[in-house]
């Protein structure tokens, strides 16, 4: 077998217009269908950054919410409430709201406030600089060293602003896992001080954070949550609706994936339509092989082979280029949200196996139907 | 004289159906013996391809039987059949069809590689026999940077490579000038022709004559005469 196969390459890649247009063709269309994705994976994953940040195991919520910026506040009772059910470890509130820092040149930067619970401080963050403690302090915030820290002209301990019309003293410096979507600077302070310092309607509790004592206790909780009119959503199901929220429900979903449907059909016909040349130009010589005694599924195998080496190589070429442009583009923008992961790495390669095996059907019809005889008649 | 190495009766082939059918071969029938070199000739469209194909194993009849050494080459499957043309028969079709994007060397290589003969070695046996049809030295060369007459013996060269005992020639010197083919076909007789193979050979043009041992002459797809060249007689 490895002889015709030898052969088979030989046939493709001296055949260097041809060999390349196919590359060209498939390296693309991964190129841009790993972009296309890595992006909007990018995008999800930043609108979730708070949801694993805070790292609560179930959050409680208005059924309408859709994404954490986008918190409904909630009445004390849900929190009470949270608190007497069977199998609950501890249930703490947390206030998610928008604010404005008024900087020293008299602009205002818009910015996240996350108010901790003031008895546990559930959902802090790592501290690279000040002590927790100091977050009850006077006018105390924390602030997020992150790519947006630069909004507030760079804080360090000790700077004041004014918040809301509030005097603001950062107490110190945090890090966490991932930062948001909407590019604005997060402060972290406690509940009370939260909602007072920032004007919400008559209630103020943006969700419950919500520890059970077990896994088996989740259901009970959720059923509980669900008859007073609330969710109560697991991590894992808080960022699988905000997700669904960006995919179904905004354009933006939409667009990715046309974007990627298109990058797969340009990919597939360029590549599709070259190949399909290529073994007609070649389609006498199979003949003339299949007179000479090679056996159908022989012709088969080189055409496979032939068809499926070119999407392999156009696959790891346009993987390479679409990591390399990543790379780079990360390294200057440090917000540029784009994430590659296992699962587009495994569509793309499903989508290029797609595209080599029509392309081979094509080819392989065409090297079958040929009869000998009529490449002997000339 | 024993077994015949070809024998073919009653061969018949048409094309299309009804009002549009065309008798391409009909009730033919003639032996090849071990050691002979028969010759086809005829007018265009006489039937001629179609009858060497069919005792080649490539077309299948519509009528008769053909057996290589006794064995019934139609009875057989298609792999079967395809693996007695690759170690029995080599080809050599008018228009050569040697692939533009293989050297000359790996051309004539196609059949050993098909027969799974590793690849250094196929290489090394078709560069004898490159050397045999005198093209040694074009061996790392492109098909397309060969003359005419060249390529017909890279053809040559793949037709025997395997070393087959059935060569078949369709047309092999209509693309050559006379001189060029009368020594094509004298190296063919001489130097590859020997009392375990035959060579059947289809052909308008009457400056080869002289090689052959039997002539079929065919027209209107029937065989209308068969001539033995006496001079030839062991
Ligand atoms: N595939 C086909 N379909 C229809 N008719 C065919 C086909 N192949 C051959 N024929 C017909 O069969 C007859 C014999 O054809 P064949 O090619 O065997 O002739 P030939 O003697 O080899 O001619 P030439 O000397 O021109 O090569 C011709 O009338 C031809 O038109
Ligand atoms: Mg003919």
């Amino acid at each position: 077998m490895k002889g015709i196969f030898r052969i088979a390459l030989k046939l493709l890649v001296n055949d260097k217009s041809k060999f390349t247009a196919l590359l060209v063709g498939i390296t693309f269309a991964v190129f841009l269908m790993v972009m296309m994705m890595s992006m909007f994976t990018g995008i999800l994953a930043k609108s979730c950054a708070p949801v694993y940040n805070i790292g609560a195991r179930i959050w409680v919520m208005d059924p309408a919410v859709n994404n954490t910026i986008s918190s409904i506040p909630m009445p004390d009772y849900v929190l009470s409430t949270s608190r007497s059910i069977e199998g609950v470890r501890y249930a703490v509130p947390l206030y998610y709201g928008g604010a404005q820092v008024k900087l020293k040149d008299g602009t205002f930067q818009s910015v996240t406030v996350i108010g901790l619970d003031d008895a546990t401080l559930f959902g802090r963050p790592e501290l690279i600089e000040g002590k927790i403690e100091d977050i009850f302090a006077e006018n105390a915030f924390l602030v997020v060293k992150d790519a947006e820290y630069a909004k507030l002209e760079k804080p360090t301990v000790g700077t004041e602003f004014e918040i809301n019309d509030n005097r603001g003293v950062i107490v110190g410096l945090a890090r966490v896992a991932s930062s948001g979507l909407f590019g604005v600077p997060t402060l972290y302070t406690t509940f009370k001080r939260a909602v007072t310092y920032i004007p919400s309607a008559r209630f103020t509790t943006s969700y419950v954070l919500i520890e059970p004592k077990s896994d088996t206790d989740i259901p009970r909780i959720q059923r509980e949550i669900r008859k007073i009119g609330y969710d109560a959503l697991t991590s894992e199901q808080f960022v699988r609706k905000i997700s669904d929220f960006y995919t179904y429900k905004t354009g933006m979903g939409m667009n990715i994936m046309l974007m990627t449907a298109i990058s797969f059909i340009v990919g597939l016909s360029i590549s599709g339509q070259t190949f399909y040349t290529f073994i007609l130009e070649n389609l006498d010589k199979f003949g003339a092989m299949k007179a000479i005694g090679a056996k159908g599924r022989e012709l088969i195998s080189m055409i496979l082979f032939q068809s499926f080496f070119t999407s392999l190589v156009g696959y790891g070429l346009g993987v390479g280029a679409a990591s390399t442009f990543m790379t780079i583009a990360k390294l200057r923008l440090p917000e540029y949200a784009a994430q590659t992961t296992f699962t587009i790495l495994g569509f793309a390669l499903l989508m290029v196996v797609v595209i080599a095996g029509i392309s081979s059907y094509i080819g392989v019809r065409k090297v079958l139907q040929i009869q000998p005889f009529d490449i002997f008649r000339g | 004289m024993g077994e015949a190495l070809i024998r073919a009766s009653n061969m018949a082939k048409w094309f299309g159906e009804g009002e549009a059918r065309t008798m391409a071969v009909r009730d033919a029938s003639f032996e090849v013996q071990h050691g002979e070199m028969l010759y086809i000739v005829g007018p265009s469209g006489s039937g001629k391809t179609t009858l060497l194909s069919m005792v080649s194993g490539i077309l299948k009849p519509n009528g008769g039987k053909v057996t290589v050494e006794g064995r019934d080459l139609w009875a057989m499957g298609d792999d079967e059949l395809a693996d007695l043309r690759l170690k029995r028969i080599g080809f050599v079709f008018q228009d050569y069809h040697l692939f533009p994007r293989l050297t000359t060397l790996e051309n004539v290589a196609i059949p050993l590689i098909l027969k799974k003969v590793e690849w250094n070695e196929a290489m090394r046996r078709s560069m004898e026999y490159l050397e045999v049809v005198g093209l040694k030295d074009r061996a790392n060369l492109q098909p397309v940077k060969l003359s005419g007459g060249e390529q017909q013996r890279v053809a040559i060269a793949r037709a025997i490579v395997g070393k087959p005992d059935i060569l078949i020639f369709d047309e092999p010197t209509a693309s050559l000038d006379g001189d060029t083919g009368r020594k094509i076909v004298e190296f063919v007789k001489t130097r590859i022709l020997d009392e375990n193979r035959c060579i059947i050979i289809v052909t308008h043009d009457s400056r080869i004559y002289e090689y052959a041992d039997t002539i079929l002459k065919m027209e209107d797809g029937k065989i209308t005469g068969v001539e033995k060249n006496h001079l030839h007689e062991k």
